[in-house]
């Protein structure tokens, strides 16, 4: 077995929740997972299943209370992000993990400039390096430049000029790209980037990605719900179900062999070209209540395999190299499909 | 930016025209007749008549209007009863007081208000919130009179650190009139000496003046702080790794600035206008306690020229508000 090189971030046995009126919700419950420098990896799941708050945890940008870390690390570099304080994860922030989000329509400042914030951003950049090799603010803002043209926005220079109002979707989200990578962090994290944009848009947008994540040799988190932009843009998947990893596989072993029968059931529900929408499935019921989770499988009441050895929670077995799926059985399914 | 300040100033002439025709209104269908009353009690029909033409009241409506107006232009705004002098003499000596106490008192408001409204925001529900709490709630319930006089009993009687009242000492001569406005005149004729003893006299009115101001502004400024905290830009900024006190200070405080500027605004217009108590429990010669004298002893020419004063300063702030407005925010200056 072929380890690659030390992780750029490990999550270990995480567990996270948040306080709430009606009790204790459990939103992440134990997900481990790496991801490699340069690598790649997508975080799948339906709504609700733990996803952006995985994300946001890494970031350190979930407000406590409500939310609790129980248990677990996450090791950035050798760091524990969860242990460093808040001074050491400003740091962190933008110059080593970046992150995008969701609506590029409401994460822009509506009174500022996008030159103002952009040039704010690379300035604030500039506080943990020695004095000799900050940028002035006119460097800072001629980085600015040269950032908007790296996410190939028109006119970059006039651009720094308008307002967030005058831009559209699309042109937002390159301006927050460009503003995630202008520290040169190591990893970025997006969170759907490209839900709330069009589909011609959404091309465009995760070729950016692309490209520059090979210009700058950058790691990518990717959270989406979408399987479609993980196959065009990550080498690695972890499906999430209900606060749990339940499959971790590289993209061609999870499209080719899925294993666990809510991976499979996604897979279903994607149309293709070619295939006819009757053979389109979803996934009946909806996701377990996370303030009383069921001790055993969280999948077994939609489970079409389900047994009673589902009753007790299932320990992530490995399938393959580098390819883990926690289901009694995953082999079943996996022998079952393709 | 130009064409965003002009077409206000144009909106705001016809506003005044309108308030213009208000007064003109209710001086006309005041239940009385002036041509009457002019003439006296023993004046028989023809007398009356000689008084309705020679001060133009025969003639219709809309010409007496203009005559108004061209009246109005030309600075005779008409003689008071009860101080027996121009209304508009009277205007410029007691409406720069006003001025000067009000401009005074909602920059108290303004300078302690606004970061009294972030604190409470950013440390909601914590002690520091709940103090500013109680002060916001004392603020709105209090009556500035009664304010004004227990300031008066401690802080002139008690500790005699403040005058009583007044505008300045009985002693002092007032420095030569520049803009009317007594501290800023003795400051241009480098009178010192009577601009502190100015500045002295202005605080107790202007606090106890401030107060209701103070209250709202803080309770705006803190809803408003509270919402924009919550808004996706505010996560962007601190994912980017900003520091705390840029986004609240700058990020979220500019946008939360938009509604408290609106309050201020009308707080100020209000105050405006809503000086009279302090000024009565202060004995501060300013336009309230002028036109409140002028309404007792029914005296009407001096009401209306306070009350376009008044009117057109009201409007003025509006307008200031929203070239404030524009400046703040991109998308105001671009509807337009």
């Amino acid at each position: 077995m072929t380890r690659p090189a030390a992780p750029l971030l490990s999550v270990r046995d995480l567990r996270l929740e948040f306080a709430t009126f009606d009790g204790v919700y459990q939103a992440i419950d134990g997900i481990s997972f790496d991801i490699a420098p340069g690598e790649s990896i997508g975080i799948v799941g339906e709504t609700g299943c733990g996803k952006s708050v995985t994300a946001k945890s890494i970031m350190g940008l979930l407000p406590s209370p409500p939310a609790r870390v129980r248990a677990g690390e996450i090791l950035f570099d050798g760091e524990d992000l969860l242990t460093v304080g808040e001074n050491r994860l400003r740091e962190i922030r933008g110059n080593d993990i970046a992150m995008i989000f969701q609506d590029p329509m409401t994460y822009l400042n509506p009174v500022f400039s996008v030159g103002t914030q952009l040039v704010d951003v690379i300035m604030a950049h500039q506080r943990g390096k020695p004095k000799s090799e900050r940028m002035t603010k006119q460097e800072a803002r001629d980085h600015a430049v040269d950032m908007l043209r790296k996410v190939n926005l028109p006119n970059p220079e006039r651009q720094l000029e308008s307002y967030p109002y005058q831009l559209s979707g699309g042109m937002r989200q390159r301006v927050l790209i460009a503003m995630a990578l202008s520290g040169r962090p190591k990893l970025l994290i997006a969170d759907e980037p490209t839900t709330a944009l069009d589909v011609t848009i959404q091309a465009q947008i995760l070729d950016l990605i692309d490209e520059l994540r090979a210009d700058f040799g950058l790691s990518v988190l990717m959270i989406t719900h979408d399987l479609g932009v993980v196959a065009s843009v990550c080498d690695r998947v972890v499906v999430m179900y209900a606060g749990q990893v339940v499959e971790n596989a590289s993209v061609e072993r999870l499209f080719d062999h899925p294993a666990h029968p809510y991976t499979r059931g996604l897979l279903a529900s994607v149309p293709h070209p070619g295939r006819p929408a009757a053979s389109l499935s979803g996934i009946p019921g909806s996701l377990p209540n996370l303030l009383d989770p069921p001790s055993g499988c969280r999948f077994l009441g939609r489970c079409s395999l389900a047994g009673d050895d589902c009753l007790t929670r299932p320990v992530p077995v490995a399938l393959a190299d580098r390819h883990e799926a926690a289901c009694w059985r995953a082999m079943e399914a996996a022998s079952a499909g393709t | 930016m130009l064409r965003f300040t002009l077409k206000r100033a144009v909106l705001m002439v016809f506003m005044l025209l309108g308030l213009l025709a208000i007064t003109f209104t209710i001086s006309h269908i005041a239940p009385s007749d002036p041509a009457a009353l002019a003439a006296g009690p023993d004046a028989n029909v023809e007398m009356i008549e000689r008084y309705r033409v020679e001060y133009g009241l025969d003639r219709p409506v809309y010409e007496q209007f203009a005559i108004y107006l061209g009246r109005l232009l030309t600075g005779n705004w008409g003689k008071s009863i009860h101080t027996t002098r121009q209304v508009w003499d009277d205007l410029v000596e007691y409406f720069p007081n006003t001025v000067e106490l009000v401009v005074f008192s909602i920059m108290i408001a303004i300078v302690l208000g606004v970061p009294l409204g972030v604190i409470a925001a950013v440390y909601q529900n914590r002690p520091i919130d709940h103090v500013i709490r109680i002060l916001t709630v004392t603020g709105v319930a209090m009556p500035m009179f009664w304010l004004g006089l227990m300031a008066q009993l401690y802080f002139a009687l008690h500790l005699g650190w403040f005058p009583l009242g007044g505008r300045i000492d009985m002693m002092t001569d007032p420095p030569g009139d520049i803009t009317h406005l007594l501290m800023i005149d003795s400051l241009l004729r480098g009178e010192f000496g009577t601009f502190l003893e100015a500045l002295h006299h202005i605080v107790l009115p202007a606090v106890a003046l401030c107060f209701p101001a103070l209250a709202s502004i803080i309770r705006v400024n803190r809803a408003e702080m509270l919402e924009t905290l919550k808004q996706d830009y505010i996560v962007n900024a601190r994912a980017q790794g900003l520091t705390t006190f840029r986004i609240v200070a700058i990020y979220a405080l500019k946008n939360a600035m938009l509604p408290t500027m609106a309050m201020i605004g009308l707080r100020f217009g209000w105050m405006l206008g809503g000086t009279v108590l302090v000024e009565t429990v202060f004995d501060w010669p300013g336009i309230g306690l002028y036109a409140v004298q002028a309404a007792i002893s029914s005296d009407f020419e001096p009401i209306m020229g306070a009350t376009i004063v008044l009117g057109f300063f009201f409007m003025m702030t509006n307008l200031l508000i929203d070239i404030i407005y524009g400046i703040l925010d991109p998308r105001v200056r671009d509807q337009v």
